[in-house]
């Protein structure tokens, strides 16, 4: 008598912010990522199940998704690896509005983006040389170390101090402000180290350091935001803020 | 928490450090010696020394946990962060009252 | 929908410890400082307290104060030393280092006051 094949037990948020997880039979497979979990269910057992996704390669951050606790990149998780003797609960990105089942609301985090100064403020224009910027200067280090960030949340949703906070600009705005701050043709530090000084911005950081933990591109928004409490810290002493 | 704050209770933190220890180490020593409450006053009484030791040591924490219970109320409490400072204010100014009170109790001849 | 994964790490016990020590210390300060208050009546009412503070469950509870003390200054350290100097991994193990370190000297001190 053949045994019937293996089977991954998967509760699956449905709803929105109000809502319930339900439960599903999915095949194990070898070499099974979460994201082709969630397809699977929404593919064979249930077509009104939503989920977000793109490049399916660990390249875009737009599959992330709390699974079994975690925020993870869900195409860059493999069942084998987080599977809970069988089981898997998989969840929206937490400290984000719920669109549905599976999607998060990620305007919020965007906002705050913004209102962190996330954005390059050009001092030259093109009628100006190239600017020649060192690689290899301190600042251009700091800056190199902090760019890579594709905007996933998966830091801002791990933060307990964004949950805690609801001003609380949250890992990702700020380590986007320091790696701007150390840019040298960026213009728009007066009124970025503001921002960051402000009540919600980097001084509300405890270094529980979840952000660096989880950050799939392996950045550390604890280190980014100590850089930004020490510039602050000395443009306040100085009278500069 | 903004830069002001921020700095206020890093550096009342860093200034504390030699205190709290020194703190810890005469109270170990009054104990082990078994100084009574005469003993330990007729050390303290007059004394500008300790007034200034430990009148530092009151401002410094008023200050520090002042702001430590405004940031632990405004996050782990319903406060709006405006409340959640009148009331760490308030607690400081009590912390500063009830210490300074304590220190002249014991260094005022 | 609450996470519970990644508040394992010793780093977010350590945070968690830090902000309780100083509170439980918020809450003993005004309690302390009325006691010394005390001097102000006498030296009998000092006396007295100190006397009382004999008892060896007195000594217990000022052994664990001097842990929570000594708890919350390294906890606050370890804040300063991330936000001052240069990063440096390996701060999970300096992190339980330093609460290991406070439990011995405050278990040291308590055993030295009997």
């Amino acid at each position: 008598m053949s045994d019937s094949p293996p089977e991954l037990t998967v509760s699956l948020w449905r709803g929105a912010q109000e809502g319930r997880y339900e439960t599903y039979k999915v095949p194990l497979r070898e070499n099974q990522t979460v994201l082709d979990v969630v397809t699977f269910v929404q593919r064979h057992l249930d077509p009104t199940l939503s989920y977000r996704f793109a490049c399916r390669v660990g390249m875009c951050g737009s599959c992330a998704m709390t699974v079994n606790g975690r925020p993870r990149w869900t195409c860059r998780t493999h069942v084998a690896t987080v599977a809970d003797g069988g089981r898997l609960e998989i969840g929206p990105l937490a400290n984000l509005p719920v669109i549905k089942d599976l999607a998060a609301d990620l305007r919020p985090f965007f906002d705050k983006w913004q209102q962190a100064k996330g954005v390059f403020a050009p001092s030259q224009t093109r009628e100006d040389d190239v600017a020649r910027v060192r690689p290899d200067s301190a600042a251009r280090i700091a800056a190199d170390a902090a760019i890579e960030c594709i905007n996933c949340a998966i830091c801002y949703a791990a933060c307990d101090t964004v949950r805690w906070n609801s001003d609380y600009l949250g890992p990702a705005a700020l380590n986007r402000a320091w790696a701007l701050v150390n840019d040298e043709r960026d213009a728009g530090n007066p009124e970025r180290l503001r921002s960051v000084a402000a009540s919600g911005g980097c001084h509300a950081c405890h270094s529980h350091q979840s952000c660096q933990e989880l950050c799939p591109q392996r950045l550390n928004p604890t280190a980014s935001i100590a850089g930004l409490k020490r510039r602050t810290m000395w443009a306040y002493v100085k009278g500069e803020l | 928490m903004n830069v002001g704050l921020y700095v206020w209770q890093r550096l009342t933190a860093a200034v504390m450090v030699p205190l709290v220890l020194l703190h810890v180490i005469v109270i170990f020593y009054a104990t082990r010696k078994g100084l009574s409450a005469a003993d330990i006053l007729a050390r303290t009484r007059g004394s500008l020394a300790w007034a200034a030791f430990y009148g530092v040591f009151v401002v410094a924490v008023a200050v520090h946990a002042a702001i430590g219970v405004r940031n632990v109320l405004a996050e782990w409490s319903p406060l709006k962060d405006r409340d959640a400072g009148i009331l760490a204010s308030a607690f400081g100014v009590l912390l500063f009252l009830l210490g300074a009170r304590a220190v002249l109790a014991v260094v005022l001849p | 929908m609450t996470a519970l994964a990644h508040r394992q790490s010793v780093l977010w016990i350590a945070a968690l410890v830090h902000r309780l020590s100083g509170l439980a210390l918020a809450i003993f300060l005004p309690l302390h400082f009325l006691t010394l208050g005390l001097a102000i009546e006498g030296e009998t009412s000092l006396e007295n307290l100190l006397r009382w503070s004999d008892q060896p469950l007195v000594k217990l509870a000022e052994s664990g104060l001097v842990f929570l003390l000594l708890v919350h200054m390294l906890g606050g350290l370890r804040l300063l030393v991330i936000e001052n100097l240069p990063w440096r991994n390996g701060q999970k193990e300096l992190a339980t280092i330093a609460a290991g370190l406070s439990a011995v000297i405050a278990l040291i001190l308590l055993a030295r006051l009997f």
